[in-house]
């Protein structure tokens, strides 16, 4: 027989501190969510003239608001495929070797110098792209072009000052690589030793123990890393509006001054002149922007939140 | 009957092994080698100078493949892989550290004559034409917004992160943790171009630049990174203080207040300062917001305010008659940018070593 228990003797009193107290925490938790929603809500309004603008609104050649944005968008996803396709490798490199290969007792330290690479400022990376990385790069590409010019990708003429997208996404490599590297770092140590010592005792070599072990372990994290990585790095501003001598259109050579700008560098560069409809344009490419990084993180995020091991929060 | 005479022992668990400094000696010797070629390549007049840069790389290369082959030869196929996948690995690592290296040499190189000048923090650029003026009104402006920003976004992302652990169950607070997550991926132009949107329509104002938007966006980007780290924090107060607090017959929110709370104060401290280092060096969403100035303006809701990374670019960007000095105020604004971020960090790190609970893992 259960004994019928009155639900609400035994219910706690409500002190008004609590009441307070948990009602402030609810408000300040669904601010959030409303400050997101804002940012799509307001973002689309001032969008919507964009969208009706008239071939006068802009430049020659460019009918409607899509023949404007679509060169900028590619060169946004086209400059950080490039910079990703840097990145992944070194970073995973730098991941097993701060969390497998690295003495244990610098391990922690290495960590904190990789680190060091996210606080550094966008601008700053903009200064170092323009002013060291350039003119470093410039000799090399020309000797690039001219032995592989043959190759789609090399062809000619080079670029007098190295200011070209293959400059971009190496700076972009540089800024993404920290963000990849902390998250595929904390995966591999988060492989069970179990597996990595049983893979040792049955006398795999310690390369052969991180491909049984941990790089299986690891996969659907390091997919999620360069996504984030990704998001980063379709966002970067800055270092591109610095680095970069633009010219919207789609141009798949590397080496070239003709080079496509992406929708950030875009915005940063004419935004302080524009007027009229020319801010609701750009206003318009930042929603787009909005939407093609907002897809890209939820991605990353929903994979990494299947594998909830990941997280490190718990 | 026959004697077998007993060959010298040889150590069967060294056998078929490279001896232990191998790996140092091949990489020195590799090294060399590719020095001797791009030596004689000087002398032979075929370069101009001595290639370091070309030495090391192309000697790091060569020790790649001579390590494979040695190992190959002398311990077989499988350990010649391992030392090659171990070289390629610390490689990585090099080449990380090359960019970090040679980017806080040059600032340091290049910001050190103007940051050390006594106007660079006395005075703003107001009518400044060529060298001299400083960036007081950039550190002013920084500050304030920062400040600002700071001022908005930690009791919002604190309270948040209370929610998270303290209160939240079920699909609200499921949806907070992601949106926070997907929130911490938003760009930061598109936050400036948010704050620009909301008080362009609020004003009525097509052209509106002012210093409290560019905290507003700033806040966009900080409230994420302070809930997530502070709510990493506060999962590490064990539950038996909370347990024996309720025991006492102490209320839910004095137990958070009194218990919660000061258990985990040095870790959320630190998170906010690392959110403050992350902030304070963007530069998209104050040039869209806040504009830039080159006068003083202690006003967050009126005029344009500079900031210190928009000093840096425009610095940059808009290059006077006497080109050289404005490049060299954009490094020593950089450096300047550059010590805020690496002392807030520091500090944070410190703080989190001394002050951070003594949990038994």
């Amino acid at each position: 027989m259960t004994t019928a228990v009155d639900s609400d003797a035994l219910r706690a009193t409500q002190r008004p501190g609590d009441r307070i107290f948990s009602t402030s925490t609810l408000v300040a938790g669904s601010l959030i969510l409303a400050v997101l929603a804002a940012v799509a809500v307001f973002l689309i309004v001032q969008s919507v003239p964009a969208f009706l603008a008239v071939p006068d609104d802009f430049d020659p050649g460019v009918n409607n608001f899509w023949g404007y944005v679509w060169p900028l968008a590619f060169g946004t996803l086209w400059s950080a495929f490039l910079a990703l396709i840097m990145a992944i490798p070194v970073a995973i490199g730098i991941a097993l070797f701060i969390s497998h290969y690295a003495p244990r007792r610098l391990a922690q330290g290495l960590g904190y110098i990789i680190d060091l690479l996210a606080a550094v400022p966008s601008v700053v990376f903009g200064l170092w792209g323009i002013g060291v990385l350039a003119p470093m790069l410039q000799p090399f590409y020309k000797n690039l072009v001219a032995w592989f010019g043959w190759f789609p990708l090399f062809e000619g003429p080079v670029s007098g000052t190295g200011r070209t997208i293959l400059t971009v996404a190496v700076v972009l490599a540089v800024m993404v690589l920290p963000i990849i590297t902390a998250i595929t770092r904390e995966i591999f140590l988060q492989t069970p030793v179990l597996h990595e010592e049983a893979a040792l005792a049955l006398g795999a070599t310690r390369w052969e123990m991180i491909k049984m072990a941990v790089l299986p372990f690891g996969r659907a994290g390091i997919i999620s890393a360069a996504m984030l990585g990704l998001g980063r790095a379709l966002g970067e501003t800055m270092a591109v509006a610095m680095v970069l001598s633009p010219s919207p259109q789609v141009i798949f050579q590397l080496l070239t001054s003709q080079n496509p700008t992406t929708i950030a560098a875009n915005i940063a560069l004419n935004f302080p002149e524009a007027h009229g409809v020319g801010v609701n344009i750009l206003l318009g490419t930042g929603l787009i922007l909005f939407i093609i990084t907002l897809a890209v993180n939820m991605l990353a995020r929903y994979i990494i939140n299947r594998r909830k091991a990941f997280s490190g929060a718990n | 009957m026959s004697t077998t005479i007993a060959a010298p022992l040889t150590n069967s668990l060294t056998a078929g092994k490279l001896p232990k400094h191998t790996s140092v000696a091949v990489l020195v010797a590799s090294w060399l080698v590719t020095a001797a070629v791009f030596l004689m390549l000087q002398l032979s007049g075929a370069t101009q100078g001595f290639n370091v840069a070309g030495t090391l790389v192309f000697g790091t290369v060569l020790y790649g493949v001579a390590i494979y082959l040695l190992s190959y030869f002398v311990e077989g196929v499988r350990k010649a892989k391992d030392r090659l996948v171990t070289a390629l690995v610390t490689a990585a690592f090099v080449v990380a550290l090359l960019p970090l290296v040679s980017l806080v040499s040059t600032t340091l190189a290049n910001g050190l004559p103007a940051f050390l000048t006594p106007t660079f923090f006395t005075s703003s650029q107001r009518s400044i034409v060529g060298a001299g003026g400083g960036a007081l009104h950039a550190v002013v402006g920084t500050l304030f917004i920062t400040g600002l920003a700071g001022l908005i976004s930690v009791p919002i992302g604190l309270l948040t992160a209370i929610y998270l652990t303290e209160y939240g169950r079920g699909r609200l607070a499921r949806a907070i943790t992601f949106f926070v997550d997907v929130m911490t991926g938003i760009p930061s132009i598109v936050a400036g171009l948010f704050a620009f949107a909301l008080f362009s329509l609020l004003f009525n104002d097509p052209g509106i630049r002012f210093g409290f938007g560019g905290a507003i966006a700033l806040t966009v980007l900080m409230i994420p990174v302070v809930v997530r780290s502070s709510e990493e924090m506060l999962k590490l107060v064990p539950n038996e203080l909370r347990e024996a607090a309720y025991a006492l017959g102490v209320p839910k929110w004095l137990t958070i207040l009194k218990v919660v709370l000061p258990t985990s104060i040095a870790g959320i401290i630190t998170g906010i300062m690392i959110s403050i280092s992350r902030v304070i060096g963007e530069t998209a969403p104050l040039l869209i917001i806040s504009g830039f100035t080159a006068s003083m303006n202690y006003n967050l809701f009126g005029e344009r305010m500079m900031t210190l990374p928009v000093f840096v670019y425009t610095q940059y960007a808009n290059q006077g008659a006497d080109a050289q000095a404005y490049v060299d105020r954009a490094w020593a604004g950089a450096l300047t940018l550059i010590l805020i971020v690496m002392l807030l960090n520091g500090l944070a790190r410190l703080i989190a070593k001394i002050f951070s609970p003594k949990l038994g893992r």
